[in-house]
This record gives structure tokens, sequence and C-alpha cells, in this order.
């Protein structure tokens, strides 16, 4: 997430306008302004910096709090251990799996309800709310939720749609379970990013297009869609990172059973569970640069339209 | 920004009452505890009924000297082991006597989280203790704990449906099979969902069939013919046709509850679904025998609690003192009678009232003697964690290739070198 935020914020601050020589009053404002940031770098640099760093040394050591002895220096062993082991790329490949889909699928229900909330004039204010009920849930009491209601016997999802089975005990349901409730979460989200998005599209082009003829499904494709494609970038990079890191919705539906553990949860089981501190923050690295070639594959991809980068140097 | 730039000053105040905040706040929580003199003792025990009443047996006993302040632990094992873990490898002092389940001894002994119990507190809890629950408060031949109460698996039977409980797993699925035959309940329930409990029956076959897990010293992995017998055991049972359906995914309540709402003729499940039952359905009709065996009577793995004292303990000798009390014979039989927990101090299950409250108690003694303990080993959690993954689900168990595959990882685990699922 930070990875994201930062390189959001970089892109979107200004390049200095010419490379003249500085005037004195500029260069004092300029040191100023060093002095002023300076609090907040000393302070992200303690809290992200410090950590990664952290990690990294742990990740390069043997160490396991149950055998404190036998704590010792061994470079990249656990990255061999981890990156050659079966159950790391099973949770990678579940991991990966969630992401894309429950990300597509909020895309697509995403921009229907920020439709929905953009165009809405009766009780403009309550459809919003109530569409962002999910959204201020917390995750672990609404993951519990789905949980009992999936539950056979007392749990009314299960009642209605599995019989006699029981669907968090099975693999491809499980999974389904899990992407389902992270669609019912995360969408709202979603909406709203985009919601930003199409206040951008001025009124008067879309009036425009269906003097011209536009059918309503054309504005779409040909206006609106092009000129909010920054704010869909963002909210697409935004769901993916966040994605990729899902814990909570699995951790309290199936804690990882039946071969649904995503990366995050095996970090877990091996840092926290297991006392493998070498391990875990192997894992934990790796899941940092997991998401830092997500961020960085979006920016490059994307290219011009990446978030931020929308011709601000020309001006 | 820049247009909101507020007053200098103002962050300045801001930062000076911020960064006193700070260091006031670790030196106003430290008061917290010991004011007005007293010695307190912090207690962290799993939950357990009327437990409290028996901190205040021990506070009135204790005339003063100290007072226990009882915490409860989360319900699940894990979370209790996880708080306990975190808050010991951050060398919290607020801890004095925690309650382990006998499968993290040697973990906790071998990280230097406990103390071990030497002289006069030795011999008062070795006195009169049964051995089985003795050893699994023992690393390296030191004992780390003093064993507050055990637990083993008993056979529970519909004694309207079956006359001569079964000795072996052949006989169960015989017995099982003839009430089949003749369209009567007839289903085993075993805990056979992906955690501990499948661990535990899987470990109960391996002893009982000679086998062994983890070698002695709790270094390598074993895994030899026994434990390749027990894993045709589980398997032929598993796919016997008497087995639950949800045997994959069944825990202790649920098979409780089956065999309570008469859709079980059978269940191996811990000493407390007596009261349970007799509760949820007093017109049952049970009884229970010993756990069945592979070949002759079965040696059954024996759970339960032990009491251990931090290392980073505040108050040791109280603590120490503190811990004798919790588990002395009258509190254990307080225990047994009023929160249903096998004592492990053998002559608490002649004490008045047993027999009333624990009609099973000559079956759970007889048992007790014969016990096997689970792999002692530091690394238990990553062995408990990988022997259910790898058994799971007991139907597509393939002896001799789920036994290699065993091997291998469970010495990964036990070496601390693979990862965890």
């Amino acid at each position: 997430m930070s990875m994201s935020t930062s390189a959001v914020a970089a892109a979107s601050e200004k390049p200095p306008p010419t490379k003249a020589v500085l005037s004195e009053g500029k260069r004092a404002e300029r040191k100023l302004g060093w002095l002023l940031c300076a609090p907040a770098v000393i302070v992200m640099l303690a809290v992200t910096a410090w950590p990664i760093i952290y990690s990294f040394w742990l990740s390069l050591q043997r160490y396991d709090l149950k055998f404190p002895d036998q704590r010792e220096f061994i470079w990249f062993d656990n990255y061999v251990t981890v990156l050659t082991n079966e159950y790391w790329w099973t949770a990678f490949g579940v991991t990966a799996f969630i992401t894309v889909i429950s990300v597509a699928i909020e895309l697509v229900l995403g921009m229907v309800l920020a439709l929905i909330m953009h165009r809405t004039i009766v009780g403009r204010g309550l459809v919003r709310t109530s569409a962002l009920i999910p959204y201020g849930i917390v995750t672990v009491v609404a993951a519990f939720s789905w949980r009992y209601a999936w539950t056979p016997k007392t749990g009314y999802l299960a009642n209605t749609f599995a019989g006699d089975t029981a669907p968090l005990t099975d693999r491809a349901y499980a999974i389904f379970t899990i992407i389902l409730a992270e669609v019912w979460k995360t969408t709202p989200f979603m909406a709203l990013l985009l919601m930003a998005g199409l206040a951008l599209v001025p009124e008067d082009l879309l009036k425009a297009a269906s003097m011209d003829g536009a059918s309503g499904w054309q504005r779409f494709v040909k206006v609106i869609l092009p000129m909010m494609k920054p704010a869909i970038l963002v909210a697409l990079l935004f769901r993916t990172l966040d994605a990729f890191r899902i814990f909570d919705n699995i951790f309290v539906l199936t804690a990882g059973a039946q071969e649904t553990s995503s990366v995050s949860m095996l970090t877990y089981n091996n840092l926290i569970k297991g006392l493998n501190l070498g391990i875990g923050a192997t894992m934990s690295v790796l899941i940092f640069l997991a998401v830092a070639i997500i961020a960085f594959a979006f920016i490059k991809l994307f290219g011009t339209a990446a978030p931020g980068s929308d011709d601000g140097g020309k001006r | 920004m820049r247009a909101t730039l507020p007053d200098r000053r103002r962050p300045h105040r801001m930062a000076i009452a911020l960064g006193a905040a700070l260091l006031a706040a670790p030196v106003l929580a430290a008061c917290g505890s010991d004011d007005d003199g007293k010695t307190i003792v912090n207690l962290y025990y799993a939950p357990e009924d009327k437990l409290e009443d028996v901190v205040a047996n021990c506070n009135e006993a204790a005339a003063g000297r100290y007072e226990i302040v009882y915490t409860k632990l989360p319900r699940e094992a894990d979370g209790q082991r996880e708080q306990m873990v975190r808050r010991l490898a951050a060398e919290d002092s607020d801890m004095d006597v925690m309650s382990l389940d006998v499968t993290w001894t040697a973990e906790f002994a071998e990280a230097g989280w406990i103390q071990e119990w030497t002289g006069d507190a030795k011999a008062e809890a070795e006195d009169g203790t049964l051995e089985g629950p003795l050893a699994s408060a023992t690393w390296e031949d030191k004992l780390y704990a003093a064993p507050k109460n055990t637990n083993v698996q008993l056979l529970w039977y519909r004694s309207d449906l079956v006359d001569t409980p079964p000795e072996t797993f052949d006989e169960l699925i015989d017995a099982a099979n003839e009430l089949k035959d003749s369209d009567q309940p007839y289903v085993v329930g075993m805990t056979g969902a992906q955690y501990e409990g499948l661990v535990v029956q899987y470990n109960t076959l391996t002893a009982s069939a000679g086998g062994t897990l983890v070698s002695e010293d709790g270094k390598t992995a074993v895994v030899d013919d026994g434990a390749v017998r027990a894993l045709e055991v589980l398997k032929n049972f598993a796919t016997s046709g008497v087995a639950s359906t949800s045997l994959s995914n069944a825990k202790e309540d649920d098979v409780r509850l089956a065999f309570q709402n008469e859709q079980m003729a059978f269940q191996l499940n811990w000493p407390y679904v007596y009261a349970a039952m007799q509760a949820g359905n007093p017109d049952l009709e049970f009884d229970w025998a010993r756990y069945p065996g592979v070949d002759g009577p079965a040696k059954v793995t024996i759970g339960g609690f032990n009491l251990a004292v931090s290392k980073y303990a505040k108050h040791s000798a109280e603590a120490f003192d503190a811990a004798l009390c919790l588990r002395n014979a009258e509190n254990q039989r307080y225990s047994a009678i009023n929160s249903g927990v096998p004592p492990t101090i053998e002559s608490v299950y002649d004490a008045e009232g047993m027999d009333e409250a624990y009609p099973m108690r000559d079956t759970i003694l007889e048992e007790l003697k014969d016990a096997a303990v689970r792999p002692v080993t530091p690394a238990y959690q990553n062995a408990s964690t990988i022997i259910s993954t790898v058994l799971s689900p007991p139907q597509s168990i393939d002896p001799r290739k789920t036994a290699d595959r065993l091997r291998k990882e469970l010495q990964d685990a036990l070496d601390s070198k693979g990862v965890l699922p």
C-alpha cells in the first residue's frame, strides 16, 4: 500500500518549471519547504523504511524463536526454501486467482453502482449512504456473518443453496465464497473512486455527443470511459494491491483449510504460529516485491494514462 | 497545503505535549499493578468453569501473602498459544502463572520462557501424580510445569444397541456393519477434520500399533512400520462405509451432537461429552469403554493442561506456590466434579463425590496408566500442522506413500526448515 500511495504522490508532484537560476527568495522558500517536510519524512522513514530494512535483514537469517541458540546468517537460503516450496506456490496461485477475479467483478459492479449514485436525482444522500454500508462494516465482522450464513443447518445461505453439504469445506466453493465476501465488501470503495472519475466528465460533452446521435452505450464507451480512464486506473491499482494482501476474510471463513491460504495467511502461519522469523520475513519481503511489481506494471503498462502522469510536465 | 499554513507556534507546542504524553504513558501504565503493597500473581488460564472458585480458595489459603488474579485466555488453543508466545517473546513481566497445553512444554522450555521446577516445589508437584501427565510436563529430564488436569478419549456407545463394546478397530467396524445390516443407527463418529483432533487419533493409533512418529529426543522423524500400520487402520476405517460422511470435517462437538441426536452408534471422544450428552438428551442410553486398539488394548493420547511459571514473572516464589495450590488434590477434586476435567493426582479418583460426577473414572484411570504422549519436541506446533495436513482427508491415505511424505515433511518441520502450510 505504501508503495502505491507514494508512487501516486510522487507522480502527481509537478517537476520544477525551468532550470533557471533561482532567486534568493525562491531558494529560501525551498529550504523552508524541506524543513517543513522533514518531520514527516523522518516519521515515514521510521515507520516504513526501517521495518522494510529490518524484515530484509531477518529474511537472511535462520531465526526461529523456538530455537534461539541456532540463530545464524544464511544469506538467501530462506528464499530458496520458500520459492521451491509447493505450499507457497499454491497460496500464490490462490491469491492471484482471488485478486484477478474479484477485482474484475468489482470493476463492473462498481461502475454500475457509480453510475447509479451519480445519476440518482431523488434521495441521493440515502442511495449513496446505503451503497456504502458494506464498506463501513468491519471486515472481520462481515466475514463472520458470511461464515455463519454458509454454515449448514444454521445459516440461511447454506440452507437455501447448499442442501446437506458444507460449502466451506469444499475448495472451489470456499474460494467462491471468499471472492463473494470480498466483492460484497469492497465494491462500494471501487464505486466511490469511479464516481470521482465520473464527476470529471463534462456534461456539455455528453450533450454534444447525444446531439450528434450517439446512443447511450456509445456515449458510455466513447466519451465517459476515455474521460475517466485515470480514475479507473487509480481504482484498479488500489484494489489490486489490496486484494493481493487479502487476509481477514480467509482467516475467518476457512482459516486456510482445503488449500485456500493466501500468501498473507501463509506468512502469518509461519511467522506468528510457527514463530519462524526467518521464513516469515522472507515471505513478507516476497509479498512486498510482488506488490511493488504490480504497482510498477500498472504505471508502466498504462503509460501516459497512468494516474498523475497526464502530461503535467508539458503545461 | 500551502494555503493553510498554521500559526507557527502551534505545531511546536503540540509536539511538546505529544512527546510528554509518550514519555509519561509507560510510566503511568507501570503503576497499574502492585499498588497498595499487595503482591499480585497474574494467572493466565484457558476458560474453565468455576476456576474462579479455585482461585478464591487459593487466595484464602495464601492469607494475604499474595493475591491471584485470573485472566482468561482465548477459548481456542491457537489463540491461547499466540497470546502467550507473543507476550513472552517481548519479555512481558505481567504473566506469572500460565496454563500450557500438554504439547507446548518443550517449545516454551527450549525457548527459555518458563522456569524449571526444582526442590520442594518439584517434589510436591510430582507427589502422587500420574506418570503420563508428568511426562507431558517434562523436557530433557527436567520438570517445567505442574500437571493440572489430564484428558483421554473413550469409546462411547449406545448401550441399547450394543451389548459388548468392541476392543479393536476391526471389531468396531464389524459391530457397526452388523447394526447397518439390521437397519439401526450404525455410524461411528471420530474427530477427523484437519486439525489437532486428527493428530490425536493418529497418535493413539500409532502408539497402539507399537509405532513411533518422532524419536525420543524430538530431533528425528521416524514414522516406522507401526506408523504405517496406523495409517492402514485409519484409511480402512475412513473407507469402511461406517464412518460418518462428514468425517473429514468433524470436530469434537460435531461428533458429540450427532451422537446425542441418535444419528450414531459409536463415538470416540473426550469425557466432557458425558455431562453434555446427559444435559442435551436425557433419554439417550449410552455407556463407555476403553478406546479400541489395533491388535490389543489401545495406548491413548493424553491431553490436558499444565501450570508453568514464566521466566519473566515478577514474583517467582509466590507464583510457584500459587500454581501448586491451584492443582492440589482438593482443588483438583473440585474442578473434576464442577468443571469435568480429569485429575492428574491418582488418589483424587477415589475421592468423595467422584463416583457420581465421574462414573467413568475407572476406565479413564485404566487408560491413563497405559497412555501415549504426543511427540515431545519444541517444534510440536509445526509437526502437528504437517501431520494433520498430510493425513487430510483420511479417505485418501495411501499408507506407504503417505508415510514417506509424512517422514520427509515432518523432518523439515522438526528442523524448522520447511514452510508451514
